[in-house]
């Protein structure tokens, strides 16, 4: 686990250090967002109606942007190869490296979210709401991103490509992240999708690894 | 201990680039990969280290530890040095110790195996700045921060000078002397001690 918690903290610390990666995220983030009242004209019932599925969707496509970043440099300069060489498997490499993009561009983008809400005339009452199902969604956003990453490692300009094999994988975290963010002000509540939000980033924090490892031995090869 | 490949037949592309080749290489020597330009010797270093799967054959490491595979074994240095430019020299080299290693690394061992490579005055500079040897040397450092039995070294002296050459000769010959095993593949004589000199797709050349 020493191996493990070495590459996080050296992935983070690159992410902090190059910077651009999050500051494009969250930059995308808030163009999209502010550009939708622009289109959709200055109807508030209409925005607030449609601000969770717009916020979404956007940090969604935001994230998308930085995922090539997750193996595509250490594929390039031969860290790949050494750290196939590791004490640990290449599944947790994997995980190690979807977990150090979630605390990097994942959490960033959640805590962004809420203040582009007040933009799309949010409901008051679903801010705390919006935090949490985005903070407990944004997993499954790096760790199946990290399938994709992974398969297109070593296409050149593989980030359309990218898009094609993550965006579907994204369909049930985008489906219940809304209907969780909706569910709140109904009668029923947020419980049930909530939960099952939170079981889907479970799921795919387990599987996303297995994965991705997968696509990278052949990629090594 | 002792890594012996058994009739390895590597497959690159539809050709067979390496078609039935056996060998041994015992502790304490190093074994010199040879031959023309894509004769298949970074294919066997990288079949070798796992990365590649043989088509038929087996490599294995008798005498190793057990529960860990040949690549766990291994250091492997490809044509990439696996550098990062916003690092560091020391934060390059404290990472792959931290990483490859098990035991906590110190200060002193890191500092010890950059000295070797001629990189003590770089200690603190960031990798973005080196020149193309000075990252080759960091890259070869990774050799000296964790011991691992199996050396894997692709073409390593390229972008060395001779001063660094030497260094590199001396890293290596003082690992065969303590009882390991080293393969390197090199167009250059590298004064090596105990070094064996296996000729990669001579045969077909031949024929």
């Amino acid at each position: 686990m020493r191996s493990f918690w070495a590459l996080v903290r050296r992935d983070l610390q690159l992410a902090v250090r190059e910077g651009g990666a999050i500051g494009t995220a969250l930059g995308f983030f808030l163009i999209v967002v502010s550009l939708m009242p622009l289109g959709l004209g200055p109807d508030l019932n209409l925005l607030s109606r449609i601000a969770p599925g717009v916020l979404w969707i956007a940090l969604l496509l935001a994230a998308l942007l930085s995922l090539n970043r997750i193996f595509e440099s250490d594929y390039e300069d031969g860290t790949l190869d050494v750290l196939a060489t590791g004490r640990i498997p290449l599944e947790l490499v994997a995980a190690a490296k979807s977990l150090a993009h979630w605390i990097t561009t994942g959490i960033p983008l959640a805590l962004l979210a809420p203040v582009l809400g007040i933009l799309l005339n949010l409901e008051f009452r679903s801010y705390p709401i919006l935090v949490a199902t985005t903070l407990a969604g944004t997993p499954a956003v790096s760790f199946l991103g990290a399938i994709g990453a992974a398969l297109t490692v070593k296409a050149r300009r593989g980030g359309l490509l990218l898009a094609l094999v993550v965006l579907p994988l994204y369909v049930p975290t985008l489906i219940f992240g809304i209907s969780a963010v909706s569910a709140a002000s109904g009668p029923s509540g947020m419980g049930a999708s909530f939960l099952i939000l939170a079981a889907i980033s479970l799921a795919a924090a387990v599987l996303g690894p297995l994965a991705a490892a997968a696509a990278l031995r052949i990629q090594l090869q | 201990m002792q890594l012996i490949a058994e009739d390895l037949i590597i497959e690159r592309g539809g050709r067979f680039v390496i078609d039935g080749l056996s060998f041994t290489v015992s502790t304490g020597e190093s074994l010199v990969l040879s031959g023309a330009n894509g004769a298949g010797k970074t294919t066997l270093l990288r079949t070798i280290a796992g990365y590649i799967r043989a088509s038929a054959g087996s490599v294995r490491l008798d005498g190793g530890e057990s529960e860990l595979t040949l690549a766990e074994q291994a250091h492997v240095v490809g044509h990439a040095n696996a550098v990062k430019s916003s690092l560091t020299v020391f934060e390059n080299a404290a990472f792959w110790s931290d990483y490859l290693g098990e035991g906590a690394t110190d200060r002193d061992s890191i500092e010890a195996a950059l000295r070797h490579f001629g990189l003590e005055d770089l200690v603190e500079f960031p990798a973005a700045y080196l020149s193309a040897g000075q990252r080759r040397r960091l890259g070869l450092a990774r050799l000296l921060l964790v011991r691992r039995p199996l050396w894997l070294l692709d073409e390593p002296t390229v972008s060395l000078d001779i001063a660094s050459s030497e260094r590199l000769v001396a890293a290596v010959n003082d690992h065969t002397r303590a009882g390991g095993l080293a393969i390197i593949a090199t167009h250059l004589p590298l004064a090596l001690e105990r070094a064996r000199t296996l000729e990669i797709g001579s045969r077909r050349m031949a024929a």
